[in-house]
Protein backbone atom coordinates (compact mmCIF):
# COMPACT_ATOMS: atom_id res chain seq x y z
CA UNK A 1 0.00 0.00 0.00
CA UNK A 2 2.81 1.98 1.01
CA UNK A 3 5.16 1.28 -1.84
CA UNK A 4 2.20 1.94 -4.20
CA UNK A 5 1.13 5.51 -3.34
CA UNK A 6 4.91 6.57 -3.51
CA UNK A 7 5.51 5.23 -7.24
CA UNK A 8 2.05 7.03 -8.12
CA UNK A 9 3.57 10.29 -6.51
CA UNK A 10 6.91 10.43 -7.99
CA UNK A 11 5.58 9.38 -11.38
CA UNK A 12 2.79 12.51 -10.28
CA UNK A 13 5.98 14.46 -9.97
CA UNK A 14 8.20 13.40 -12.69
CA UNK A 15 4.78 14.40 -15.05
CA UNK A 16 3.80 18.01 -13.55
CA UNK A 17 7.97 18.60 -13.42
CA UNK A 18 8.28 17.90 -17.31
CA UNK A 19 5.02 20.13 -17.80
CA UNK A 20 6.87 22.93 -16.27
CA UNK A 21 9.80 23.00 -17.82
CA UNK A 22 8.50 22.28 -21.57
CA UNK A 23 8.15 26.08 -21.95
CA UNK A 24 11.87 26.45 -21.69
CA UNK A 25 12.75 23.36 -23.49
CA UNK A 26 10.59 24.71 -26.59
CA UNK A 27 12.75 27.86 -26.40
CA UNK A 28 15.80 26.74 -26.12
CA UNK A 29 15.64 23.79 -28.62
CA UNK A 30 13.98 26.15 -31.39
CA UNK A 31 16.37 28.80 -30.77
CA UNK A 32 19.44 26.51 -32.18
CA UNK A 33 17.62 25.73 -34.88
CA UNK A 34 17.56 27.51 -38.53
CA UNK A 35 13.67 29.27 -39.44
CA UNK A 36 13.20 25.91 -41.71
CA UNK A 37 13.92 23.72 -39.18
CA UNK A 38 11.63 25.49 -36.74
CA UNK A 39 8.64 25.01 -39.48
CA UNK A 40 9.65 22.10 -40.43
CA UNK A 41 9.19 21.04 -36.49
CA UNK A 42 8.80 23.03 -33.79
CA UNK A 43 8.77 19.93 -31.60
CA UNK A 44 11.66 17.98 -32.29
CA UNK A 45 14.97 18.42 -31.17
CA UNK A 46 17.42 20.69 -33.07
CA UNK A 47 18.36 19.37 -36.74
CA UNK A 48 20.38 20.47 -38.66
CA UNK A 49 22.00 22.23 -35.48
CA UNK A 50 23.29 25.94 -35.44
CA UNK A 51 24.15 28.61 -33.01
CA UNK A 52 24.14 31.18 -35.41
CA UNK A 53 21.10 33.26 -33.92
CA UNK A 54 23.04 33.67 -30.41
CA UNK A 55 25.46 36.07 -32.45
CA UNK A 56 22.64 37.76 -33.89
CA UNK A 57 20.34 38.23 -31.31
CA UNK A 58 23.16 39.14 -29.19
CA UNK A 59 24.33 42.33 -31.84
CA UNK A 60 20.67 42.97 -32.07
CA UNK A 61 19.78 43.19 -27.76
CA UNK A 62 22.70 45.25 -27.27
CA UNK A 63 23.08 42.24 -24.76
CA UNK A 64 26.09 43.81 -23.08
CA UNK A 65 24.88 47.09 -22.81
CA UNK A 66 20.99 46.29 -21.69
CA UNK A 67 22.80 43.53 -19.00
CA UNK A 68 25.04 46.82 -18.03
CA UNK A 69 21.95 48.90 -17.73
CA UNK A 70 19.85 46.49 -16.00
CA UNK A 71 22.54 45.97 -13.58
CA UNK A 72 23.65 49.23 -12.46
CA UNK A 73 19.83 50.12 -12.21
CA UNK A 74 19.19 47.12 -10.37
CA UNK A 75 22.39 47.11 -7.72
CA UNK A 76 22.11 50.89 -7.18
CA UNK A 77 18.66 50.60 -6.33
CA UNK A 78 18.48 48.12 -4.44
CA UNK A 79 21.48 49.53 -1.96
CA UNK A 80 19.53 52.72 -2.00
CA UNK A 81 16.04 51.41 -0.95
CA UNK A 82 18.21 49.44 2.04
CA UNK A 83 20.11 52.37 3.15
CA UNK A 84 17.32 54.46 3.19
CA UNK A 85 14.56 52.30 4.34
CA UNK A 86 16.51 51.01 7.26
CA UNK A 87 17.31 54.41 8.41
CA UNK A 88 13.66 55.17 7.97
CA UNK A 89 12.81 52.13 10.14
CA UNK A 90 14.94 52.39 12.84
CA UNK A 91 13.97 56.37 13.48
CA UNK A 92 9.98 55.03 13.62
CA UNK A 93 10.72 51.69 15.67
CA UNK A 94 13.14 53.37 18.25
CA UNK A 95 10.55 56.37 18.73
CA UNK A 96 7.28 55.18 20.59
CA UNK A 97 5.23 58.67 19.95
CA UNK A 98 1.93 59.19 18.08
CA UNK A 99 3.94 60.77 15.19
CA UNK A 100 6.24 57.36 14.58
CA UNK A 101 3.25 55.58 14.70
CA UNK A 102 1.11 57.97 12.16
CA UNK A 103 3.93 57.86 9.62
CA UNK A 104 4.43 53.80 9.87
CA UNK A 105 0.35 53.99 8.64
CA UNK A 106 1.60 56.45 6.25
CA UNK A 107 4.18 54.13 4.64
CA UNK A 108 1.53 50.82 4.60
CA UNK A 109 -0.74 53.49 3.31
CA UNK A 110 1.07 54.08 0.42
CA UNK A 111 1.01 50.33 -0.25
CA UNK A 112 -2.48 50.39 -1.32
CA UNK A 113 -2.20 52.59 -4.29
CA UNK A 114 -1.15 50.82 -7.71
CA UNK A 115 1.56 52.03 -10.02
CA UNK A 116 -1.11 53.09 -12.55
CA UNK A 117 -2.82 55.48 -10.70
CA UNK A 118 0.09 57.70 -10.34
CA UNK A 119 2.15 57.35 -13.16
CA UNK A 120 0.93 59.79 -15.44
CA UNK A 121 1.46 62.75 -13.31
CA UNK A 122 4.53 61.16 -11.85
CA UNK A 123 6.21 60.75 -15.35
CA UNK A 124 4.88 64.63 -16.28
CA UNK A 125 6.61 66.06 -12.81
CA UNK A 126 10.49 64.12 -13.58
CA UNK A 127 9.80 65.19 -17.21
CA UNK A 128 9.08 68.63 -16.19
CA UNK A 129 12.96 68.57 -14.47
CA UNK A 130 14.55 66.21 -17.04
CA UNK A 131 14.70 63.49 -14.65
CA UNK A 132 13.77 61.16 -17.06
CA UNK A 133 16.63 58.96 -16.82
CA UNK A 134 18.24 56.12 -14.77
CA UNK A 135 19.10 58.11 -11.80
CA UNK A 136 15.12 59.67 -11.89
CA UNK A 137 14.58 55.45 -12.17
CA UNK A 138 16.65 54.97 -8.95
CA UNK A 139 14.98 57.90 -7.35
CA UNK A 140 11.30 56.50 -7.80
CA UNK A 141 12.42 53.49 -7.13
CA UNK A 142 13.32 53.90 -3.44
CA UNK A 143 9.86 55.88 -2.98
CA UNK A 144 7.69 52.87 -4.66
CA UNK A 145 9.27 50.26 -2.44
CA UNK A 146 10.76 51.66 0.65
CA UNK A 147 7.09 51.21 2.12
CA UNK A 148 7.74 46.97 2.18
CA UNK A 149 10.90 47.46 2.80
CA UNK A 150 10.53 50.29 6.01
CA UNK A 151 7.37 47.48 7.14
CA UNK A 152 9.74 44.26 7.23
CA UNK A 153 12.63 46.60 9.01
CA UNK A 154 10.41 47.85 11.23
CA UNK A 155 9.15 44.20 12.28
CA UNK A 156 12.68 42.96 13.18
CA UNK A 157 14.05 45.83 14.74
CA UNK A 158 11.57 45.80 17.23
CA UNK A 159 13.56 42.15 18.34
CA UNK A 160 16.60 44.21 18.46
CA UNK A 161 17.10 44.98 22.13
CA UNK A 162 17.11 49.06 22.91
CA UNK A 163 19.96 48.06 25.28
CA UNK A 164 21.73 47.69 22.48
CA UNK A 165 21.61 50.98 22.03
CA UNK A 166 22.16 52.22 25.14
CA UNK A 167 25.21 50.01 25.64
CA UNK A 168 27.11 51.80 22.47
CA UNK A 169 25.71 55.19 23.13
CA UNK A 170 27.89 54.77 26.85
CA UNK A 171 30.61 53.95 24.69
CA UNK A 172 30.26 57.44 23.33
CA UNK A 173 29.03 56.42 20.16
CA UNK A 174 26.44 58.82 18.04
CA UNK A 175 23.25 58.15 16.36
CA UNK A 176 24.90 57.58 12.86
CA UNK A 177 27.23 55.31 14.46
CA UNK A 178 24.95 52.94 16.24
CA UNK A 179 23.35 52.68 13.18
CA UNK A 180 25.99 51.29 11.28
CA UNK A 181 27.84 49.55 13.99
CA UNK A 182 25.64 47.93 15.74
CA UNK A 183 22.03 47.91 14.35
CA UNK A 184 22.65 47.78 10.66
CA UNK A 185 25.19 44.36 11.13
CA UNK A 186 22.09 43.10 13.15
CA UNK A 187 19.68 43.27 10.40
CA UNK A 188 21.53 41.64 7.90
CA UNK A 189 19.02 38.38 7.56
CA UNK A 190 16.43 41.20 7.09
CA UNK A 191 18.63 42.97 4.44
CA UNK A 192 18.54 39.65 2.44
CA UNK A 193 14.59 39.51 2.57
CA UNK A 194 14.41 43.25 1.23
CA UNK A 195 17.43 42.59 -1.30
CA UNK A 196 16.19 39.51 -3.10
CA UNK A 197 12.20 41.13 -3.41
CA UNK A 198 13.65 44.38 -5.12
CA UNK A 199 16.29 42.68 -7.29
CA UNK A 200 13.42 40.37 -8.38
CA UNK A 201 10.56 42.97 -8.99
CA UNK A 202 13.33 45.69 -10.24
CA UNK A 203 14.97 43.33 -12.73
CA UNK A 204 11.83 42.29 -14.34
CA UNK A 205 10.30 45.65 -14.22
CA UNK A 206 8.71 46.91 -17.93
CA UNK A 207 6.23 49.95 -17.40
CA UNK A 208 8.23 52.02 -15.30
CA UNK A 209 11.33 51.91 -17.33
CA UNK A 210 9.43 52.21 -20.17
CA UNK A 211 8.75 55.77 -19.46
CA UNK A 212 11.20 56.71 -17.98
CA UNK A 213 14.43 55.39 -19.33
CA UNK A 214 15.82 57.24 -22.40
CA UNK A 215 17.04 54.53 -25.35
CA UNK A 216 20.46 54.71 -25.14
CA UNK A 217 19.71 53.38 -21.48
CA UNK A 218 17.36 50.52 -21.61
CA UNK A 219 17.37 47.66 -19.93
CA UNK A 220 16.82 43.81 -20.34
CA UNK A 221 13.14 44.14 -20.38
CA UNK A 222 13.01 47.34 -22.90
CA UNK A 223 15.44 46.04 -25.34
CA UNK A 224 13.52 42.69 -25.54
CA UNK A 225 10.33 44.14 -25.93
CA UNK A 226 11.61 46.64 -28.80
CA UNK A 227 13.23 43.61 -30.29
CA UNK A 228 9.99 41.90 -30.60
CA UNK A 229 8.11 44.48 -32.48
CA UNK A 230 11.31 44.30 -35.17
CA UNK A 231 11.87 40.62 -34.83
CA UNK A 232 8.65 38.49 -34.53
CA UNK A 233 8.15 36.46 -37.86
CA UNK A 234 11.95 35.41 -37.01
CA UNK A 235 11.22 33.32 -34.41
CA UNK A 236 14.63 31.82 -34.69
CA UNK A 237 16.27 35.01 -33.66
CA UNK A 238 13.53 36.05 -30.92
CA UNK A 239 14.28 32.86 -29.14
CA UNK A 240 17.65 32.81 -29.19
CA UNK A 241 17.16 36.65 -27.61
CA UNK A 242 14.80 35.22 -25.24
CA UNK A 243 17.27 32.28 -23.80
CA UNK A 244 19.85 35.21 -23.64
CA UNK A 245 17.80 37.32 -21.13
CA UNK A 246 16.63 34.92 -18.76
CA UNK A 247 20.26 33.14 -18.84
CA UNK A 248 21.34 35.84 -15.79
CA UNK A 249 17.76 35.29 -13.82
CA UNK A 250 18.10 31.94 -13.93
CA UNK A 251 21.85 31.18 -12.83
CA UNK A 252 20.96 34.12 -9.76
CA UNK A 253 18.47 31.59 -9.19
CA UNK A 254 20.45 28.38 -9.22
CA UNK A 255 22.98 30.41 -7.33
CA UNK A 256 20.80 32.17 -4.56
CA UNK A 257 17.99 29.84 -4.03
CA UNK A 258 17.74 29.33 -0.40
CA UNK A 259 17.66 32.95 0.18
CA UNK A 260 15.73 33.82 -2.93
CA UNK A 261 12.92 30.98 -1.38
CA UNK A 262 13.31 32.51 2.20
CA UNK A 263 12.92 36.48 1.13
CA UNK A 264 9.37 35.43 -1.80
CA UNK A 265 8.09 33.67 2.01
CA UNK A 266 8.95 36.48 4.44
CA UNK A 267 7.82 39.02 1.62
CA UNK A 268 4.45 37.30 1.04
CA UNK A 269 3.28 36.09 5.12
CA UNK A 270 4.67 39.23 6.73
CA UNK B 1 14.87 59.13 19.70
CA UNK B 2 13.08 62.03 19.99
CA UNK B 3 10.38 63.99 17.55
CA UNK B 4 12.37 66.70 17.82
CA UNK B 5 15.58 65.02 17.61
CA UNK B 6 17.64 66.05 14.43
CA UNK B 7 18.83 62.51 14.02
CA UNK B 8 15.08 61.24 14.37
CA UNK B 9 14.36 63.45 10.52
CA UNK B 10 17.31 63.21 9.04
CA UNK B 11 16.91 59.36 9.11
CA UNK B 12 13.20 59.66 7.65
CA UNK B 13 14.00 62.53 5.08
CA UNK B 14 14.96 59.97 2.48
CA UNK B 15 12.40 57.78 2.23
CA UNK B 16 10.13 60.86 3.29
CA UNK B 17 10.77 62.84 0.79
CA UNK B 18 10.49 59.78 -2.14
CA UNK B 19 7.47 58.78 -1.04
CA UNK B 20 6.37 62.34 -1.24
CA UNK B 21 7.23 63.15 -4.74
CA UNK B 22 6.93 59.74 -5.82
CA UNK B 23 3.62 58.32 -4.59
CA UNK B 24 1.87 61.17 -2.63
CA UNK B 25 1.82 64.03 -4.86
CA UNK B 26 1.03 62.38 -7.87
CA UNK B 27 -1.71 60.64 -6.60
CA UNK B 28 -3.78 64.15 -5.31
CA UNK B 29 -2.49 65.37 -9.04
CA UNK B 30 -3.74 62.70 -10.94
CA UNK B 31 -7.44 62.99 -8.05
CA UNK B 32 -7.07 66.92 -9.07
CA UNK B 33 -6.50 66.26 -12.69
CA UNK B 34 -9.15 63.51 -13.23
CA UNK B 35 -11.97 66.29 -12.50
CA UNK B 36 -10.37 68.35 -15.17
CA UNK B 37 -9.88 68.54 -18.64
CA UNK B 38 -6.21 67.85 -18.76
CA UNK B 39 -4.04 67.12 -21.64
CA UNK B 40 -1.10 65.91 -19.96
CA UNK B 41 0.62 68.96 -19.51
CA UNK B 42 -1.98 71.91 -18.38
CA UNK B 43 -5.73 71.84 -17.83
CA UNK B 44 -8.33 74.47 -18.58
CA UNK B 45 -11.46 73.85 -16.53
CA UNK B 46 -12.77 71.84 -14.09
CA UNK B 47 -15.14 69.69 -15.33
CA UNK B 48 -17.18 68.16 -12.40
CA UNK B 49 -17.23 64.23 -12.75
CA UNK B 50 -17.75 64.12 -16.73
CA UNK B 51 -14.87 62.21 -16.71
CA UNK B 52 -16.28 59.23 -14.48
CA UNK B 53 -19.56 59.29 -16.10
CA UNK B 54 -18.08 59.01 -19.54
CA UNK B 55 -16.73 55.65 -18.50
CA UNK B 56 -20.00 54.19 -18.09
CA UNK B 57 -20.25 54.23 -22.13
CA UNK B 58 -16.71 53.63 -22.71
CA UNK B 59 -17.12 49.91 -24.23
CA UNK B 60 -13.37 49.56 -24.22
CA UNK B 61 -13.49 50.19 -20.35
CA UNK B 62 -16.14 48.24 -19.12
CA UNK B 63 -14.69 45.41 -20.94
CA UNK B 64 -11.75 45.43 -19.69
CA UNK B 65 -13.06 45.59 -16.72
CA UNK B 66 -15.51 42.39 -17.41
CA UNK B 67 -12.42 40.70 -18.91
CA UNK B 68 -10.08 41.39 -15.89
CA UNK B 69 -12.82 40.24 -13.27
CA UNK B 70 -13.60 36.63 -14.97
CA UNK B 71 -9.71 36.38 -15.58
CA UNK B 72 -8.80 37.17 -11.78
CA UNK B 73 -11.89 35.02 -10.55
CA UNK B 74 -10.70 31.89 -12.60
CA UNK B 75 -6.75 32.22 -11.79
CA UNK B 76 -7.27 33.13 -8.07
CA UNK B 77 -9.08 29.52 -7.61
CA UNK B 78 -7.12 27.98 -10.18
CA UNK B 79 -3.39 29.55 -8.59
CA UNK B 80 -4.93 28.14 -4.90
CA UNK B 81 -6.23 24.80 -5.68
CA UNK B 82 -3.09 24.00 -8.12
CA UNK B 83 -0.22 25.88 -5.62
CA UNK B 84 -1.67 23.94 -2.69
CA UNK B 85 -1.54 20.86 -4.86
CA UNK B 86 2.00 21.42 -5.71
CA UNK B 87 3.02 21.89 -1.96
CA UNK B 88 1.24 19.00 -0.93
CA UNK B 89 3.36 17.14 -3.66
CA UNK B 90 6.34 18.17 -2.61
CA UNK B 91 5.86 18.14 0.76
CA UNK B 92 5.97 14.11 0.65
CA UNK B 93 9.46 12.45 1.28
CA UNK B 94 10.41 10.98 -1.98
CA UNK B 95 13.52 11.54 -4.16
CA UNK B 96 13.79 14.47 -5.92
CA UNK B 97 10.86 16.42 -4.24
CA UNK B 98 13.43 19.70 -3.83
CA UNK B 99 14.52 19.24 -7.64
CA UNK B 100 10.65 19.92 -7.99
CA UNK B 101 10.45 22.75 -5.67
CA UNK B 102 13.06 24.52 -7.87
CA UNK B 103 11.43 23.36 -11.12
CA UNK B 104 8.02 24.84 -9.84
CA UNK B 105 9.11 27.95 -8.65
CA UNK B 106 11.42 28.83 -11.81
CA UNK B 107 8.78 30.39 -13.92
CA UNK B 108 8.54 33.23 -11.41
CA UNK B 109 11.95 34.59 -11.65
CA UNK B 110 11.33 35.55 -15.06
CA UNK B 111 9.44 38.71 -15.68
CA UNK B 112 5.63 38.69 -17.09
CA UNK B 113 6.86 40.38 -20.32
CA UNK B 114 9.69 37.81 -21.00
CA UNK B 115 7.19 35.19 -19.76
CA UNK B 116 4.36 36.24 -22.45
CA UNK B 117 6.51 36.16 -25.08
CA UNK B 118 7.68 32.78 -24.30
CA UNK B 119 3.95 31.55 -24.53
CA UNK B 120 3.62 33.73 -27.58
CA UNK B 121 5.69 31.44 -29.58
CA UNK B 122 4.29 28.12 -28.24
CA UNK B 123 0.50 29.31 -28.91
CA UNK B 124 1.36 30.33 -31.87
CA UNK B 125 3.83 27.59 -33.21
CA UNK B 126 3.91 24.97 -30.32
CA UNK B 127 -0.18 24.31 -30.25
CA UNK B 128 -0.36 24.60 -34.22
CA UNK B 129 2.28 21.48 -34.34
CA UNK B 130 0.64 20.30 -31.49
CA UNK B 131 -3.01 20.31 -33.40
CA UNK B 132 -1.63 19.33 -36.61
CA UNK B 133 0.30 16.00 -35.52
CA UNK B 134 -2.42 14.92 -33.28
CA UNK B 135 -5.68 16.23 -35.13
CA UNK B 136 -6.86 18.46 -32.45
CA UNK B 137 -8.23 20.80 -33.93
CA UNK B 138 -8.91 23.23 -31.10
CA UNK B 139 -5.08 23.71 -30.72
CA UNK B 140 -4.88 26.10 -33.87
CA UNK B 141 -5.57 29.69 -34.10
CA UNK B 142 -4.71 30.63 -30.24
CA UNK B 143 -4.37 34.22 -29.45
CA UNK B 144 -6.65 35.24 -32.12
CA UNK B 145 -9.86 35.38 -30.50
CA UNK B 146 -10.88 36.81 -27.20
CA UNK B 147 -11.88 33.11 -25.95
CA UNK B 148 -8.02 31.37 -26.31
CA UNK B 149 -6.64 34.76 -25.11
CA UNK B 150 -8.08 34.72 -22.19
CA UNK B 151 -7.07 31.16 -21.53
CA UNK B 152 -3.75 32.08 -23.11
CA UNK B 153 -3.20 34.81 -20.20
CA UNK B 154 -4.78 32.29 -17.52
CA UNK B 155 -2.00 29.46 -18.58
CA UNK B 156 0.82 31.78 -18.58
CA UNK B 157 -0.43 33.35 -15.15
CA UNK B 158 -0.95 29.71 -13.70
CA UNK B 159 2.21 28.40 -15.05
CA UNK B 160 4.23 31.16 -13.73
CA UNK B 161 2.57 31.71 -10.21
CA UNK B 162 1.62 28.54 -8.84
CA UNK B 163 5.44 27.87 -7.67
CA UNK B 164 4.91 31.33 -5.88
CA UNK B 165 1.73 30.27 -3.90
CA UNK B 166 3.05 26.90 -3.37
CA UNK B 167 6.42 28.56 -1.52
CA UNK B 168 3.81 29.74 0.83
CA UNK B 169 2.03 27.03 1.60
CA UNK B 170 4.92 25.48 2.47
CA UNK B 171 5.72 27.26 4.90
CA UNK B 172 2.41 26.86 6.59
CA UNK B 173 2.74 23.20 5.71
CA UNK B 174 5.96 22.94 7.25
CA UNK B 175 4.69 24.75 10.75
CA UNK B 176 2.10 21.30 11.10
CA UNK B 177 3.69 19.74 13.99
CA UNK B 178 4.43 15.98 12.80
CA UNK B 179 3.44 14.45 16.17
CA UNK B 180 -0.31 15.52 15.27
CA UNK B 181 -0.18 13.91 12.05
CA UNK B 182 1.56 10.82 13.63
CA UNK B 183 -1.24 10.46 16.42
CA UNK B 184 -3.90 10.83 14.10
CA UNK B 185 -2.28 8.04 11.72
CA UNK B 186 -1.79 5.76 14.73
CA UNK B 187 -5.61 6.51 15.46
CA UNK B 188 -6.35 4.84 12.37
CA UNK B 189 -7.10 8.58 10.53
CA UNK B 190 -7.25 8.00 6.87
CA UNK B 191 -4.88 10.12 4.34
CA UNK B 192 -8.21 11.98 3.31
CA UNK B 193 -9.65 12.67 6.78
CA UNK B 194 -5.83 13.68 7.98
CA UNK B 195 -6.28 15.98 5.28
CA UNK B 196 -9.17 17.21 5.57
CA UNK B 197 -9.30 16.80 9.29
CA UNK B 198 -5.77 18.05 10.57
CA UNK B 199 -4.17 20.07 7.65
CA UNK B 200 -6.63 22.21 5.79
CA UNK B 201 -7.91 23.33 8.91
CA UNK B 202 -4.05 24.35 10.17
CA UNK B 203 -2.83 26.04 7.49
CA UNK B 204 -6.22 28.10 6.63
CA UNK B 205 -4.50 31.23 7.48
CA UNK B 206 -2.31 30.60 4.30
CA UNK B 207 -5.34 30.81 2.29
CA UNK B 208 -6.40 34.10 3.61
CA UNK B 209 -2.95 35.34 2.42
CA UNK B 210 -2.90 33.68 -0.92
CA UNK B 211 -5.72 34.86 -1.86
CA UNK B 212 -5.94 38.03 -1.61
CA UNK B 213 -2.07 38.30 -3.26
CA UNK B 214 -3.70 36.57 -6.10
CA UNK B 215 -6.33 38.79 -6.18
CA UNK B 216 -4.50 42.18 -5.78
CA UNK B 217 -1.91 40.90 -8.32
CA UNK B 218 -4.44 39.79 -10.84
CA UNK B 219 -6.36 42.53 -10.96
CA UNK B 220 -2.61 44.46 -11.76
CA UNK B 221 -1.33 42.29 -14.92
CA UNK B 222 0.08 43.81 -17.54
CA UNK B 223 3.56 42.67 -18.47
CA UNK B 224 1.77 39.40 -19.87
CA UNK B 225 -1.00 41.01 -21.40
CA UNK B 226 1.30 43.39 -22.93
CA UNK B 227 3.54 40.68 -24.55
CA UNK B 228 1.20 37.69 -24.93
CA UNK B 229 -1.78 39.65 -26.64
CA UNK B 230 -1.01 43.11 -26.27
CA UNK B 231 -5.40 43.36 -25.89
CA UNK B 232 -5.80 41.97 -29.43
CA UNK B 233 -7.59 40.82 -31.21
CA UNK B 234 -9.84 44.38 -31.29
CA UNK B 235 -9.05 44.97 -28.02
CA UNK B 236 -10.64 42.27 -26.86
CA UNK B 237 -8.15 40.80 -24.39
CA UNK B 238 -6.95 44.25 -22.67
CA UNK B 239 -7.35 44.19 -19.11
CA UNK B 240 -7.42 47.14 -16.86
CA UNK B 241 -3.90 48.28 -16.17
CA UNK B 242 -3.53 48.25 -19.80
CA UNK B 243 -6.46 50.18 -20.77
CA UNK B 244 -5.19 52.83 -18.58
CA UNK B 245 -1.83 53.14 -20.04
CA UNK B 246 -3.35 52.92 -23.42
CA UNK B 247 -5.83 55.92 -23.13
CA UNK B 248 -3.38 57.98 -21.58
CA UNK B 249 -0.52 56.97 -24.06
CA UNK B 250 -2.10 56.04 -27.21
CA UNK B 251 -5.17 57.83 -27.45
CA UNK B 252 -3.85 61.13 -25.06
CA UNK B 253 -6.90 61.32 -23.07
CA UNK B 254 -4.92 62.12 -19.89
CA UNK B 255 -7.92 62.83 -18.55
CA UNK B 256 -9.96 59.86 -19.10
CA UNK B 257 -7.19 58.17 -18.06
CA UNK B 258 -6.77 59.40 -14.64
CA UNK B 259 -10.49 59.37 -13.97
CA UNK B 260 -9.24 55.27 -14.50
CA UNK B 261 -6.80 55.40 -12.73
CA UNK B 262 -8.83 56.32 -9.84
CA UNK B 263 -11.60 53.71 -9.97
CA UNK B 264 -8.28 51.29 -10.78
CA UNK B 265 -7.42 52.79 -7.13
CA UNK B 266 -10.27 52.09 -5.39
CA UNK B 267 -10.57 48.73 -6.92
CA UNK B 268 -7.02 47.61 -5.78
CA UNK B 269 -7.02 49.63 -2.50
CA UNK B 270 -10.71 47.79 -0.81
CA UNK B 271 -9.33 44.49 -1.67
CA UNK B 272 -6.11 45.21 0.87
CA UNK B 273 -8.36 46.83 3.31
CA UNK B 274 -10.72 43.93 2.99
CA UNK B 275 -7.74 42.00 3.69
CA UNK B 276 -6.57 43.95 6.59
CA UNK B 277 -10.26 43.53 7.88
CA UNK B 278 -9.87 40.17 7.77
CA UNK B 279 -7.01 39.43 9.05
CA UNK B 280 -7.89 41.73 12.48
CA UNK B 281 -10.74 40.12 12.74
CA UNK B 282 -9.29 36.73 12.83
CA UNK B 283 -6.82 37.77 15.88
CA UNK B 284 -9.40 39.00 17.53
CA UNK B 285 -11.65 35.51 17.40
CA UNK B 286 -8.52 33.47 17.92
Amino acid sequence: MKKKSTVFIGILGILLGLLWLFPFYMIVSNSFKTPKGIFASVLSLPNPFTSANYGASFKALHFMSSLTNSLIITICSVLLLILCSSMGAYALQRNHSKLSGALLMVFISAMLIPFQSVMIPLTANFGSVHFLNMYGLMFMYVGFDCSLSIFLYQGTLSSIPIAMDEAAELEGANRWQIYTKVILPMLSPMTVTVAILNIIAIWNDYLLPSLVLPQAQYTIPLQMFNFFGEYTKQWHLALAGITLSIIPVILFYLFAQKWIIKGVTDGAVK
Amino acid sequence: MKNRSLSFWLFLTPTLVALALVVFIPMLEGLLYSFTDWDGLSFTKMVGFKNYTALLTDKTFINAFWFTLAFVIVTVILLNVIGLGLALLVTQKFKGSNLLRTIFFMPNMIGGLILGFIWQFIFTQGFTALGTALHWSWLNGWLTNAKTGFWGLVIVTVWQMSGYIMIIYIAYLQNIPQEVIEAAEIDGASAWQRFTKITFPMIAPAFTVCMFLTLSNGFKIYDQNLSLTNGGPYQSTQMLAMNIVNTAYNSGNFAAAEAKAMIFFIIVAAISLIQVFYNRKREVDL
